[in-house]
């Protein structure tokens, strides 16, 4: 017997008698969800910024000391930001080591924890631009803010084989003494640029 | 067996570090509940974790196939593991086929507990552990004292002093941002060199033949999006069968785990990176059997968020390897005897059966109801040391007679003060070591009363 059909046949012999699925509990919703957004993402490290057009993010990003001072500048978003990078050139992954800038699109985020989803396919030829680069912009269309990890779920959609990521906030760790510490192996700043007219 | 109480006379002898690791994990505890008052269905969640849990459990066969088949159609390698020696034999063929002499490793509760580690670095391969605080208990040749934090043990002047020798950083110098930095530089040498990554699993979803893996400082992100081959290694209970149970397990992970709202990285991985490939193996260890013990399987639900280690006040009093298991504290506590019940027979012991970790559990595995079982479990199968078993004899002999009960009661208030110290304090008195016992009362609560009642 393969150690596959071992282990199945033992948990077969082992398992209980079958027990029902439950129902999914009521959740949270908020009367202003881009405000708890932007309050969820400034908790966790991340730095908020409303805009009303991708011009506005190129306005904003002169006066961002990091990409002001940034070598190597990447955007997966055409007209946002000065790109020197051409990702498309590079032909491995390690070749993104050293790139200080990454400018990345979000497809929605999340109201209760400020996580931003990204697919895969907003990520480029190299999916590990978002955790490599020194520093992570992230823009998203406004409009685009899910209350709950519920609502989340209903909208996420991955391609078979797929690839995507909650992110929240720049890479962090508290491993020393519990001193929170920002930039641990990934990004040193995660800045999000909701973009849109004002909905109300 | 060493039991835990002399493996932790080490740690308590240091009254001043006990106190500060106990309000080290008191505030962990404590942005949890900050996180959980801020959910109104906090509770509703809970429930709905654990009978997702509970029906997983009844069907995991099913879903584990059901996982098999669309991981397949992903692209995915499925590998089947009976024990630890399978699954380190099947790690290291997958890297030694590929020539893989350096692995990265982000945070892995199951393969700490296949040993992993020491079997690829027998076979020559360079093993480094990226998470943070593993990485820090690694190069000072320890296991984790703490499955979500690692390294909750050690100062930051000890970290600093291994830094400065391990990584040449600045001598004296203690400051976590510094340190962090330091280790951060080292690490991007390592992950930039690895020619391939291995992950654990949070949750793989039987409906996609995706999993989960969810970090804050992006190791398992930088570790399998670098180099071509990406390993994954999941007990069997880490299988959900929705996409849609994410959402539930997730909201309860991090806020249990730590008092975050999420992680910083939350990746789902279903299929291997453009030109890479991925691999999962499933392992079984021991956990078909827990499956079959009725009392006990509800501790295959836990998701390891160490919510039970943070709030219980034998583990925050006697620190991580008092245990001397991979997994401590309460939910350890359980699973060490299941695998070894002569070896861990101590552990059920090791709790004042507050509940405190019953209450915050977030998948409400009934610890310990289950600790207590357990020890009954322990003196019918005589696995608990003699001297227990004899007091218990004695103990029950005398509070289930009356008569037995006076007498030894009005024997000890004469004897005791007339007796020498050294021969009440002797090596027998296991209570009195560190502990002073009260002096005898002239009469007993029975002849207070009756006095009373004249």
């Amino acid at each position: 017997m393969t150690s596959r059909d071992a282990i199945l046949a033992s948990l077969r012999r082992n398992a209980p008698p079958v027990s029902p699925l439950p129902e999914v509990p009521a959740a949270m919703t908020y009367a202003d969800p881009e405000r708890q957004f932007a309050e969820a993402f400034g908790s966790v490290g991340g730095k908020f910024v409303r805009v009303t057009s991708l011009a506005d993010v190129n306005t904003a990003l002169k006066t961002f000391a990091p990409y002001t001072q940034a070598r190597r500048i990447a955007s997966l978003i055409p007209d946002v930001g000065r790109a020197n990078v051409d990702l498309a050139a590079l032909k491995d992954p390690h070749e993104l080591e050293g790139i200080d800038i990454a400018i990345i699109a979000g497809e929605f985020g999340v109201a209760e924890n400020g996580a931003v989803w990204v697919p895969g396919s907003m990520l480029g030829p190299h999916r590990a631009i978002f955790v490599v680069t020194q520093h992570l912009v992230l823009v998203m269309p406004a409009g685009q803010i899910v209350h709950n990890m519920h609502q989340a779920y209903d909208r996420i959609r991955l391609e078979r084989p797929g690839f995507g990521t909650f992110i929240s906030g720049p890479s962090k760790t508290a491993d020393i003494e519990q001193a929170l510490v920002i930039g641990a192996h990934g990004a040193r700043s995660c800045t999000l640029f909701l973009v849109g007219s004002q909905a109300r | 067996m060493i039991g835990h109480a002399e493996k932790a006379a080490t740690f308590v002898a240091n009254d001043e570090r006990v106190h500060w690791h106990d309000r080290a994990l008191w505030f962990v505890r404590l942005k949890r509940d900050r996180q959980a008052e801020s959910i109104p269905e906090w509770e509703a969640l809970r429930e709905a974790a654990a009978a997702i849990k509970a029906h997983t459990l009844s069907r995991i066969a099913d879903y584990l196939e059901e996982f098999e088949r669309n991981a397949k159609a992903n692209g995915i390698h499925v590998h089947w593991a009976r024990d630890g020696a399978e699954h380190n034999a099947i790690v290291h063929r997958i890297l030694a086929e590929r020539g893989v002499t350096r692995l990265v490793k982000s945070k892995s509760m199951l393969t700490e507990e296949c040993h992993l580690n020491p079997y690829l670095e027998a076979h020559g391969i360079e093993v480094t552990d990226t998470d943070l605080g593993e990485r820090i208990v690694q190069l000072r040749h320890e296991p984790p004292s703490h499955i979500v934090l690692p390294a909750i043990h050690l100062k930051k002047e000890d970290i600093g002093e291994l830094f400065h020798r391990e990584l040449g950083s600045a001598e004296g110098a203690s400051d976590p941002q510094y340190l962090t930095e330091a280790a951060r530089g080292h690490l991007r040498q390592k992950f930039m060199a690895a020619q391939a990554g291995l992950t654990g699993v949070n949750f793989a979803i039987a409906e996609t033949g995706g999993f989960v893996v969810c970090t804050n400082e992006g190791n398992a992100d930088m570790g399998t999006s670098l180099p071509p081959v990406h390993i994954a290694c999941m007990g069997v209970e880490k299988i959900v069968p929705q996409t849609k149970d994410l959402a539930i397990f997730l909201r309860l992970l991090a806020r249990s785990a730590t008092g975050q709202p999420v992680t910083s990285y939350t990746t789902h991985f279903q299929g291997p990176m453009r030109g890479g490939e991925l691999h999962v193996v499933i392992v079984d260890n021991g956990r078909s059997a827990i499956l079959g013990q009725e009392t006990f399987r509800r501790s295959l639900s836990c998701i390891r968020c160490g919510a039970c280690m943070n709030t219980c006040p034998v583990f925050r009093r006697s620190g991580g390897y008092s245990y001397g298991y991979t997994v401590p504290g309460p939910i350890g506590s359980l699973l060490a005897p299941l695998r070894d019940p002569s070896k861990f027979g101590s552990l059920p012991f090791a709790s004042s059966l507050c509940g405190s970790c019953s209450d915050v559990c977030p998948v409400k595995i009934d610890l310990h109801h289950e600790l207590y079982a357990f020890r009954q479990e322990l003196v019918r199968r005589k696995v608990v040391p003699l001297y227990k078993r004899l007091g218990m004899a004695v103990m029950s002999a005398v509070l289930a007679r009356p008569w037995a009960y006076r007498l030894a009661g009005s024997l000890m208030r004469w004897a005791m003060p007339r007796l020498p110290r050294a021969l009440v304090y002797g090596p027998w008195n296991l209570w009195g070591r560190q502990r002073e016992i009260p002096p005898m009362p002239r009469e007993s609560f029975r002849e207070l009363i009756k006095k009373e009642a004249k």
